[in-house]
C-alpha cells in the first residue's frame, strides 16, 4: 500500500518515474550489489525501455545509477560524459528478453580483476523496482531494505549456516526466499534483514562449505 | 492502514475534532511509525522541492525529442504584457504549470504529484497562490497533506498511473488533489474540499493517456495547464457553496470503472488518441 510520500514524491529528475527514476534505481542497486563502480557495464533494454528509453533518458539514468547517483541527482542528463571521466566503459543495446516485464533492463557488470555480476530488474512505476534475476537465477526483491544474497550449492545445511551466522551477529531476518535452478544444482537465498550484516559475517559465510558467493545490499551505505 | 474512503477520513475528523489534513498526518505517522514532527519535516521538504523546481525552469532548453521546452517562457512573456483572457493570476498558474511540465520533459528535478507527467498541476495551483497572496507556509504544508491524503484514497480505490487508468488517473487525480488542497488554503471545510475534488475529477473523467511516441511531452505538458485551471474552477465552485451531487468516493469508483473499460490503445501505449495522429507519426519518423 502506498504511503503519502509515494503519492507526493519521489523528488526526481524527469521525465518518467518508471522510465527514468526507476532506471536510476536499477543502476544504483546493480552498483551496490557489485560493491563498487564496475569498470565495464553492458546494459540491455527490453520492451518499452527499448522502444521509448532514449526519449525518457532511461539509458542515461541506468548509467547514472551505476555511477552511484540517486534519482534526484541533477547530473543524470550528463551521465555518459561523467562515466567517461570516471573510467567506466559501457555499451547500451536493445535486447528481446523472454517473458520479461515491459520495463526490464539486464546489466552485466565487470571489473578488471575478473569479477562479474549479471542482474535483471524491472521498473514497476513510482520509481520502485524489482530485481528478478541475478547471475542467471530467478530471484525477487525490491532493494528497498537491507538484503543478503547467498549463492550456494543446493545441499543440506546451507540455510542453517546462514541463519546461524545471522543469529550470532544479532541480526533479525525480515523475509527469506530460497530459489534453485535444479535439485542439487545452484541455489540462491534472498534474505531481507532488519540490521546491517557486518563484513565479518559475510566473510564467515563465504568460508562455509557449499556457499559460492555472498553479496550484501546495504541501503544505508554512504559512499 | 490508510483511509479507504473520504467518509472514513471524515469520520476520524469528527471523532477526534481534527481537520482533514491532520487526519492524514496522523495516519502517516501511525502507518510508518514516525513522529508527527518528522512527517511534517518530510512534507516540508516536498514543498520546498516544488518551490525550487519552478525556479529552475530554463526557456532555452528543449526536450530530447525537441517537441517541448519553451512553452513556459512564451506564456510568461505573454502574461507580462498584461492582456491575458484569463487574468493575471490565472496567467501565472498557466505559466507555472507549463514550466513544471517542461522541467520534467527536460530532465530537471521535479516532485511527482502524483506522477512525473502530472507534476505541474499541484505546484501551479499552490506555489502560485502562495507567492501571490503571501499565505503562511504552514498553511501550504497542511494543503500538501490534503493533496496527499486525497491521492492516497484515489490510489486505494482506483489508480494513479496512465498505463492503468488513462490520463484521468494522472492529470485528473492531480487536479482533484490540487482542488482539495487550495480549498483548504482558502478556509474551506472538509466537506467543501471533498466537493471540490469530486467536481475536478468529474470534469476530467475519461481523459485518455495518448503520449506521442510514448514520451512524457505531448500532450502531457499542456494537460498540466488543463488540470491546474480545472482545479481552481472546481475549488471556486465548492467555496461558492456548489456541491457535487455525486459523493467523492462514488466519483472515484466511477473513474475506476471508466479506466477499466478504456481501450488499451488509450493507456500510455503511444497507439491511440493524438499519439496515433498523422503528425505524431511524422514526428516519430523524424526522431529515428
Amino acid at each position: 500500500m502506498a504511503n503519502i510520500f509515494d503519492i507526493l514524491g519521489p523528488v526526481m529528475v524527469g521525465p518518467s518515474s518508471s522510465h527514468t527514476a526507476g532506471a536510476v534505481r536499477i543502476g544504483l542497486i546493480g552498483r551496490q550489489l557489485f560493491g563498487r563502480q564496475p569498470d565495464k557495464a553492458s546494459v540491455y533494454l527490453h520492451g518499452s525501455f527499448a522502444a521509448t528509453g532514449r526519449g525518457h533518458g532511461t539509458d542515461k539514468a541506468i548509467i547514472a545509477g551505476l555511477l552511484g547517483m540517486k534519482p534526484d541527482d541533477l547530473r543524470i542528463p550528463d551521465s555518459f560524459k561523467i562515466a567517461e571521466e570516471m573510467g567506466m566503459n559501457f555499451v547500451i543495446e536493445p535486447k528481446e528478453l523472454r517473458d520479461a516485464h515491459p520495463n526490464t533492463a539486464e546489466i552485466i557488470m565487470e571489473s578488471e580483476d575478473g569479477r562479474k555480476l549479471n542482474l535483471q530488474a524491472f521498473s514497476i512505476g513510482g520509481g520502485r523496482i524489482r530485481v528478478n534475476r541475478l547471475d542467471g537465477l530467478d530471484v525477487s526483491f525490491s532493494g528497498e531494505t537491507n538484503t543478503l544474497i547467498v549463492k550456494n550449492q543446493d545441499q543440506p545445511g546451507c540455510i542453517t549456516d546462514v541463519s546461524t551466522v545471522l543469529n550470532l551477529c544479532g541480526i533479525n531476518i525480515a523475509t527469506m526466499q530460497v530459489f534453485r535452478a535444479k535439485r542439487g544444482g545452484t541455489a540462491v537465498m534472498v534474505v531481507e534483514t532488519d540490521q546491517v550484516v557486518p563484513r565479518s559475517a559475510l566473510e564467515m559465510l563465504e568460508g562455509r562449505t557449499g556457499i559460492i558467493k555472498v553479496t550484501f545490499l546495504n541501503v544505508n551505505e554512504k559512499e | 492502514m490508510s483511509y479507504q474512503s473520504i467518509e472514513e477520513a471524515y469520520a476520524r475528523c469528527e471523532k477526534e475534532g481534527i481537520e482533514f489534513w491532520k487526519a492524514v498526518q496522523l495516519e502517516d505517522a501511525e502507518e510508518r511509525d514516525v513522529k508527527e514532527e518528522d512527517s511534517w519535516k518530510q512534507m516540508k521538504g516536498m514543498w520546498q522541492a516544488m518551490l525550487d523546481s519552478i525556479d529552475t525552469y530554463d526557456p532555452a532548453l528543449t526536450s530530447r525529442s525537441g517537441l517541448v521546452g519553451k512553452e513556459g517562457g512564451l506564456m510568461e512573456a505573454y502574461r507580462e504584457k498584461g492582456d491575458t483572457l484569463c487574468g493575471d493570476f490565472m496567467g501565472k498558474v498557466m505559466a507555472n504549470a507549463l514550466k513544471m511540465g517542461c522541467n520534467n520533459a527536460c530532465m530537471k528535478r521535479i516532485v511527482a504529484a502524483p506522477t512525473a507527467g502530472a507534476c505541474g498541476v499541484l505546484p501551479a495551483v499552490l506555489v502560485t497562490y502562495y507567492r501571490e497572496y503571501g499565505v503562511p507556509e504552514e498553511t501550504m504544508i497542511e494543503a500538501m497533506y490534503v493533496a496527499a491524503g486525497i491521492g492516497q484514497i484515489i490510489a486505494g480505490r482506483a489508480y494513479l498511473a496512465g498505463a492503468s487508468g488513462g490520463c484521468q488517473a494522472e492529470i485528473g487525480s492531480g487536479s482533484g488533489m490540487a482542488a482539495a488542497a487550495i480549498c483548504h488554503v482558502k478556509g474551506g471545510s472538509k466537506e467543501q474540499l471533498g466537493h471540490a475534488c469530486a467536481m475536478a475529477l468529474k470534469n476530467l473523467m475519461g481523459l485518455v493517456c495518448d503520449p506521442v511516441g510514448g514520451l512524457v511531452e505531448v500532450p502531457c505538458v499542456k494537460r498540466n495547464v488543463g488540470g491546474a485551471v480545472n482545479a481552481l474552477a472546481a475549488a471556486d465552485m465548492a467555496l461558492a457553496g456548489i456541491i457535487s451531487q455525486i459523493p467523492l468516493d462514488q466519483v472515484i469508483d466511477a473513474m475506476k470503472e471508466v479506466g477499466d473499460r478504456m481501450d488499451v490503445s488509450l493507456k500510455e501505449t503511444g497507439i491511440g488518441g493524438v499519439a496515433g495522429s498523422l503528425r505524431a507519426q511524422e514526428v516519430l519518423r523524424a526522431m529515428e
